[in-house]
Formats: C-alpha cells, sequence, structure tokens
C-alpha cells in the first residue's frame, strides 16, 4: 500500500525531472497530486491543506525555481517538511522521576492499548532492565483486566489486581502506592477504550490522570485509522497532556497516514511502533524512516545516485573539457552520451528500480522502451564522418539517404536534429559560462535530451 | 456523529457510571433492552427508538425512497444535526456555486468515502449544475444524496438466518474491530427473536478472549462452547457446529482470533476452520461475516480483499460509527465487491446493533462533516 503513495509521487517526480523549468502552473499540477497522494494513503484532509500549504509557499519562492534542477528541488521539499512533520530522531520513553514513573495509555476501543502494555512492560524489563507492574483500569469490556492478567503472566511482570466493580481512579491509585511498596521502577496503567466524543468516559480518564500524575501519557492509535485520526487525536490531545503517541498494527499493509495526522494534530512525537502479534514485536519509532517510506522517496533518491555513479566520468571531462575550448558539441559526443544512458541498463532497467512502476499497466510499460535511444545511435551511425562532425552539411538528400540506412523516416532525422539543435546550443552557452559547475549543467542537458524523445522517462 | 441512531442524547446514557458495578451492568443493559425491544426491526428507519427525544424522533423520517429530492429538506430535517450542519452550509453558501461543490467534496474525503470517489461525485455534480439542473443548493445536496443512496442500496440486504439449522455465522477480522462485541450484540439480538443461540470461542490465541465471549454469554444467557486459551480454533468451532446440531439451536455463532489480513500463517487457518466445518455441513458456514472497523480509512479495501479471497465473506459488519468517523470507505467497498452490509455497530450496549440502512447511513455522512471541517 505505501507503493502506492510511492508510485504516485514519484510519477510526479519523474513528470517535473522531463522539464528544464518548472512554471507555477506544473507546480500547482504536481501539489495537486501530492494532495491526492497523502489523501489517498488517508492522512487527514487538515493536515494534508496544511502540508501542502507549506511546500506551496517554499516552492513559488526563490528556493525551487531559481534551482538548477527545479523538479528535485521540489521533490526535495516536500520530502524535507514530510521529515520535519514527522520529527527527525526517535524519542524515548521520559521515565526520569522518582519510582514509581507512571505511564498512562490512553485511545479509542480497539487500539490495541493492552497488547502495547504487554509489549512495553516487556521492552522495559528486558531492555530498560526496569521492574515494572502494569494495572488494568478497564472495569467496562468483559474479561480486559483477565486478558492483562494472562498478558502479564507472559511477560513475567508484576500485576496489581483489579475488579470490574471497582472505581478506576481508586484502582490506579491503590496501583500506585503498591508500586511505591514494592519499589517498582515503571507502573503501567491500562485503561479503557473509549470515544472522544463520549463525555463521561473522557471525564473519567481526566480524574484518572489527575490522580496519579503520570509522566507519560501515551495515545494509542491503529495505523489503519483514516480521517477520523485528526478528531480522534484532537480531542484526546485537548482532554489529557498526551507525552508521546503509539502506532500499533503498523504490520498491516496500510499505507500509516494516520502516524501523519496524528503527529500533526497532537504534536507529540510518536514514540514506539506495534508490528505484531507477539509481545516483543514492539519497535522504537524512527520517524525518518517512516517518511521515507511513505514518500517512497528512499528507492527514487538512490537511483538517482546510481545514475551518478554510473555515468562515465572520463568520457563527460572529456566533453566538458571540449566545450571550454570551445569546440563545437558535434553529432559524436550526442551519440556517446546516448550510448552512456544505455550503458546504464537501459531504460527498462531504470524503471524497475523506481518505486511502483511494477504495478503500471503494461500500455504505460510498454511504451517505455529503449528503442527510441537506439534508433537515435542508429541514425546517427548512419551519417557518415563528415557529416557527424558537421551537421550542417545534412541537407533534404542527405537526410533521406540517412532515414533510408536507419530504417527511419526522414521526419525522425529531422527530429534528432532539432535535438541535437537544442543541445548545441546550450553547450555553446556553456562554454561562455567557464567551467564553474559545468558537469552538472551537463546532467541536465542530458535530461533536457531524455525529456524530448516521445515517451522517453526523464532521466536525470 | 450518527447522532441519530443512538437510542438516547448522549448526556441520558453514559454508557456506564463510573462506579459501575458488574452486576450493575448487566440491568443496565436489560433496561435498555426493555425500552428498545420493540423497535429492533429490520428498518432502521421507521424505528426511532422510544427513548429518543421528541426532535430526534423528529429527524429521522426518512422519506419513501421513491420520492427523496422532492420534498423540502429543511422541513424534513429541521432540528436535526443534519439540519444543522445544511443550514450552516446554507448560510455561507446559499448559491450553487463551486465553492459549495468544494465544501461537499471536503465533506466526503474527510468521511473516509475516498478522494477519487469523492471527485468523481462531486465533479458529475458539477456537470450538472452547469448544465443548470439544480434550481437551488437544496436540489444539488439532493441529487448527491440521491447518488450516494443509490450507490449503497444494493448492498442493503439484510441477513437472513432461517434457511438452514443450525445456521453457521463465522465471524472473522482484524485485531480490535469488535468481533466478540459484535457477536455478543448479535447473540442479544437473535435471542430476543425467540431463537436459540449457541456461541463458540473460536479466539484462542487473544489472552482472555474466551472470557470476554463467555462474559457476553452470560449477561444473554447463551451457552458458550469454549476449550480455553491456545485450544485449536478449528477444533473449537467443530465441536460446537456438532453441540449445536444435537441441541436443535437455531443459530451457531463463531469468534474467531483477530488477525491481519496480510499474516498468511494466519489466514490459513482461517480457511481451516471453514473447511473443517463443511465436514459436517457442507454448506457451512452459511454465512461469513466480516467485522470492519468504521474509523477505518482507505485500508479497509485491502482488508476485505484478502479476506474475501481467504474465506469468502458473505457479509460485512462496519462498528464504531458511534463516533465522529463516517466510514465512508463503504462506499469503496460496495463499489469493488458488492458485499451485503449486514449491520452497524453504534455502541457498547447489547442492542447496540443495527440492520445497515442505506438512506440512514448517507444522512449520517452527509451532515456533521459539513461546517465541522474549515
Amino acid at each position: 500500500m505505501f507503493e502506492s503513495l510511492s508510485q504516485r509521487l514519484s510519477a510526479t517526480v519523474n513528470r517535473l525531472r522531463g522539464r528544464g523549468r518548472l512554471t507555477e502552473e506544473n507546480i500547482r499540477e504536481s501539489l495537486r497530486e501530492v494532495r491526492i497522494a497523502l489523501l489517498e494513503a488517508d492522512v487527514a484532509l487538515p493536515v494534508v491543506q496544511a502540508l501542502v500549504e507549506r511546500v506551496k509557499a517554499r516552492a513559488v519562492g526563490q528556493e525551487v525555481l531559481k534551482s538548477l534542477t527545479p523538479g528535485q528541488a521540489l521533490v526535495k521539499v516536500v520530502s524535507d517538511e514530510l521529515t520535519a512533520l514527522m520529527g527527525t530522531v526517535n524519542t524515548e520513553l521520559n521515565l526520569a522521576a522518582t519510582p514509581p514513573a507512571v505511564v498512562l495509555m490512553a485511545g479509542l476501543q480497539g487500539a490495541g492499548k493492552t497488547t502495547t502494555v504487554a509489549k512495553l512492560a516487556r521492552f522495559l524489563t528486558e531492555r530498560k532492565k526496569k521492574k515494572v507492574m502494569v494495572v488494568s483500569c478497564d472495569v467496562y469490556r468483559p474479561a480486559a483486566i483477565e486478558q492483562l492478567r494472562t498478558l502479564a503472566g507472559q511477560v513475567g511482570v508484576k500485576f496489581f489486581p483489579s475488579e470490574a466493580g471497582q472505581d478506576p481512579v481508586e484502582i490506579a491509585r491503590n496501583a500506585v502506592a503498591a508500586a511505591r511498596r514494592e519499589v517498582v521502577d515503571v507502573l503501567l496503567v491500562d485503561t479503557a477504550g473509549r470515544l472522544h466524543v463520549d463525555a463521561a468516559m473522557m471525564a473519567e480518564i481526566k480524574a484518572l490522570h489527575a490522580a496519579i500524575a503520570p509522566v507519560e501519557t501515551l495515545f494509542v492509535v491503529d495505523s489503519m485509522t483514516g480521517q477520523d485520526a485528526a478528531n480522534t487525536a484532537k480531542a484526546f490531545s485537548e482532554a489529557l497532556p498526551l507525552t508521546g503517541v503509539v502506532l500499533t498494527k503498523t504490520d498491516g499493509d496500510a499505507r500509516g497516514g494516520a502516524a501523519l495526522s496524528v503527529r500533526y494534530v497532537t504534536g507529540r512525537p510518536i514514540k514506539f511502533l506495534g508490528a505484531g502479534e507477539k509481545t516483543d514485536a514492539l519497535e522504537p519509532f524512527h520517524p525518518d524512516r517512516v517518511a521515507q517510506r511513505i514518500l517512497g522517496m528512499g528507492d527514487v533518491l538512490s537511483l538517482v545516485e546510481e545514475v551518478e555513479r554510473k555515468v562515465d566520468q572520463e568520457k563527460a571531462q572529456k566533453l566538458a573539457e571540449k566545450v571550454i575550448k570551445g569546440k563545437r558539441f558535434d553529432l559524436n559526443d550526442m551519440r556517446d552520451q546516448l550510448e552512456q544512458m544505455t550503458n546504464m541498463g537501459g531504460l527498462a532497467g531504470l524503471m524497475d528500480k523506481l518505486p511502483g512502476v511494477s504495478s503500471l499497466p503494461d500500455s504505460v510499460k510498454s511504451k517505455v522502451n529503449d528503442g527510441e535511444i537506439k534508433r537515435m545511435i542508429a541514425i546517427i551511425q548512419s551519417m557518415t564522418r563528415k557529416e557527424r562532425r558537421h551537421p550542417d552539411l545534412l541537407n533534404g538528400s542527405r537526410r533521406a539517404r540517412v532515414a533510408r540506412g536507419s530504417g527511419t523516416q526522414p521526419a525522425d532525422v529531422n527530429r534528432l536534429l532539432k535535438q541535437y539543435m537544442q543541445m548545441e546550443k546550450m553547450m555553446s552557452k556553456l562554454s561562455k559560462g567557464g567551467s564553474k559547475g559545468l558537469l552538472r549543467q551537463m546532467r541536465g542537458a542530458m535530461r533536457g535530451m531524455g525529456g524530448m524523445g516521445g515517451g522517453l522517462p526523464p532521466m536525470r | 456523529m450518527l447522532k441519530f441512531w443512538k437510542k438516547k442524547p448522549a448526556e441520558t446514557a453514559p454508557p456506564a457510571p463510573a462506579a459501575g458495578q458488574p452486576a450493575t451492568e448487566v440491568v443496565h443493559d436489560l433496561d435498555a433492552a426493555g425500552l428498545e425491544r420493540e423497535p429492533l426491526g429490520e428498518a432502521l428507519a421507521e424505528t426511532p427508538a422510544p427513548a429518543d427525544t421528541a426532535a430526534e424522533h423528529e429527524r429521522f423520517r426518512a422519506p419513501p425512497p421513491a420520492e427523496p429530492a422532492r420534498r423540502g429538506w429543511r422541513e424534513r430535517l429541521s432540528g436535526s444535526a443534519f439540519a444543522r450542519g445544511l443550514s450552516a452550509l446554507f448560510v455561507r453558501h446559499p448559491k450553487l456555486d463551486d465553492e459549495l461543490l468544494d465544501e461537499l467534496e471536503t465533506t466526503l474525503i474527510t468521511a473516509d468515502v475516498g478522494v477519487e470517489a469523492s471527485t468523481a461525485l462531486v465533479e458529475g455534480l458539477r456537470k450538472r449544475m452547469h448544465k443548470r439542473e439544480f434550481a437551488d443548493a437544496g436540489a444539488l445536496l439532493a441529487a448527491l444524496r440521491q447518488e450516494l443512496v443509490a450507490q449503497l442500496g444494493p448492498v442493503q440486504r439484510p441477513l437472513d438466518i432461517s434457511g438452514h439449522r443450525p445456521f453457521v455465522v463465522l465471524t472473522v477480522g482484524i485485531n480490535g474491530v469488535g468481533k466478540t462485541t459484535t457477536i455478543g450484540k448479535l447473540a442479544r439480538r437473535w435471542r430476543d427473536e425467540g431463537r436459540q443461540v449457541i456461541l463458540a470461542a473460536g479466539d484462542t490465541f487473544r489472552a482472555a478472549a474466551v472470557e470476554q465471549l463467555k462474559t457476553w454469554g452470560a449477561r444473554n444467557q447463551v451457552p458458550v462452547i469454549a476449550q480455553g486459551q491456545d485450544a485449536d480454533a478449528a477444533s473449537v468451532i467443530f465441536d460446537a457446529l456438532q453441540a449445536a446440531r444435537s441441541r436443535g439451536a437455531d443459530v451457531l455463532v463463531a469468534d474467531t482470533a483477530g488477525r491481519l489480513h496480510t499474516q498468511g500463517g494466519l489466514m490459513d487457518e482461517l480457511s481451516k476452520i471453514a473447511r473443517v466445518l463443511k465436514k459436517l455441513d457442507p454448506e457451512a458456514p452459511h454465512e461469513v461475516l466480516m467485522v470492519i472497523d468504521g474509523t477505518t480509512g482507505q485500508n479497509a479495501v485491502s482488508q476485505v480483499r484478502q479476506f474475501r479471497q481467504i474465506v469468502g465473506v458473505t457479509g460485512l459488519v462496519v462498528t464504531k460509527l458511534d463516533g465522529t468517523a463516517k466510514g465512508g470507505v463503504v462506499f469503496a467497498l460496495a463499489r469493488e465487491f458488492g458485499l451485503p452490509i449486514r449491520f452497524v455497530g453504534l455502541g457498547e450496549q447489547a442492542t447496540d446493533l443495527r440492520a445497515f440502512d442505506a438512506e440512514a447511513y448517507v444522512d449520517g455522512l452527509l451532515p456533521a462533516g459539513l461546517g465541522g471541517h474549515d
């Protein structure tokens, strides 16, 4: 499912990469797509709107439009904003309190609070070497207390017994006292699931919070939650001073937009991820990784790096020198560049590495092949050496001959020459501009060319 | 919030007092049932709960499906949450314009209807608006409502359990969607209809799940067949079917452990349960009821797809619609799978399970979002 979001975003990205310049028009179009992609990942609408606003503010500014690679710059802005939204580093539980450090869990029904308590108890016992006690204040759901008792037994932590008839606040108070007596480091307090619109239950958990003054109040939320995540998170964070969020059921295939919504609405860090049935399936949350997972950017960025690595630096350098010396960029140079493209595994090979491409319909995929590049090379090779060095020689009849020789139409030859002319123009500009940043600009030139070939996906 | 579905205004019905004893809780249930018993009929649209306030009663009078557009919306729904939402909208957008459409789109998206579907709906309306098909904003909204109801109409097919005896219902779903609670409510519902119900505690994985079901059984005086924690789920349910046969029960409702649809091994266990049941009754399970959390977003589609593939889901229950979530993903589900939505869960009490009603549902979907989000 993350696939689908990344697929959309990378499609947008690719289209942008194909452009030498970005206009406000195509930025707006791309942002619209980013918006849809986020919404489809179940990021709450208000959060999406805020995010898109921020990206837009930066995108129409200098930062993107004046950049050498505007498409890439826009992608970077989106990725930056997402990461900023998610936070950058893992935030640990703050247990620096006079023991017992009390941790209160809150959330809707079925979010996974009780399971999370058990997982957290095990995590704190095994990895943090804490002495942990758990208590259930869920006097409503049948057998909820029994469930925690069983789980506490499984993970080997102390269980403070409670009964369905008791007052939750009373249970919690007694548990704190017991925890203090038994010199426990951490007391985990499980609560009943409650709807944020249920005033009586929200008042109860407020009273509970006031009575035990927890150092950590964790909001447990199902990662598959849809748009409602924002409402719920807002109501809970208004009722309780939340200190963190636990995202559960992340081993499913949800796109996890709820993570973004909750993080944005509460402003609190996501501290843990629940990712499985077993009691050890709790992971500290690393926001940067998830932001990338949601964006699907990891793959795209590494692909860009790969392209950079595989470009024949030597030939590029030679060409650069040639251009600087004021010599003309000719069709031989163009052919070298085209060959480099195929050296990188061809377009089909590159495409495979793009996230989401595998799920494209075949009709789309079949349009993307290396035929176009091969044909261009064939056209160049059908020219005489003299023609390649001096493309101006190519008059109508020569062009017709070249077309026949390469098995193409004269129109194809004309198109190639037109592309050549554009590149040549760029190169001659470069030679006047000096060598600074030349390599980078050459890459830009290649990209421009790639975008022109019919149906070619833009290359960087 | 689907307020009009609630049997009482929130203030008079806190789920349970903070100091609620288990005993009083049961009594509370029975009380509610006493009030509720008559209207537990199928047609939700015509059964406002007696405990409703006059206003809530009023808002619930849905029109016959044939002529929804003509009759005045405001008139019919005056005083309702929907009407309030609408009037807020009318105040802001008394005219037919693109802004009104944008707001409708927002409402649909925030209800989890999905971007694509929402956009398609709104674009359709936009076209019709430009053709001057609508006299005013009200007509446009009526058209939208009609379209939404039409989409859900085909999946409003109540569950008929009279065809077999015992009628075997297998309940499946991911973790924490409310399977066990739904079973408790189903048991109550069918028992109140005078049927003999047996429950099978097939969730042998989650701690105390068996206990939880037994509690529901005790509350409703319905027998529960269980073997205990870590028993083989298929064998528990197999035993339960045998018991149901020998006791001549009308319905067997089997619980299963929640499992994420991405976990292959656990999903296979479900198909094993279905397979084993067929040894006793080739047609069992007669209904595979998949429970979906109403707060779930677009992921519900993936969930249903997987479960349907593995155990052949034949009906859906959408739970937790008593909060602010609207479960708009049912439109996507209806479009993609066309599986009947049998029930909706609207609270924690034993009687808070209603037959799905497309019109009531759509009325709940449209209002609260309007005016609520800016």
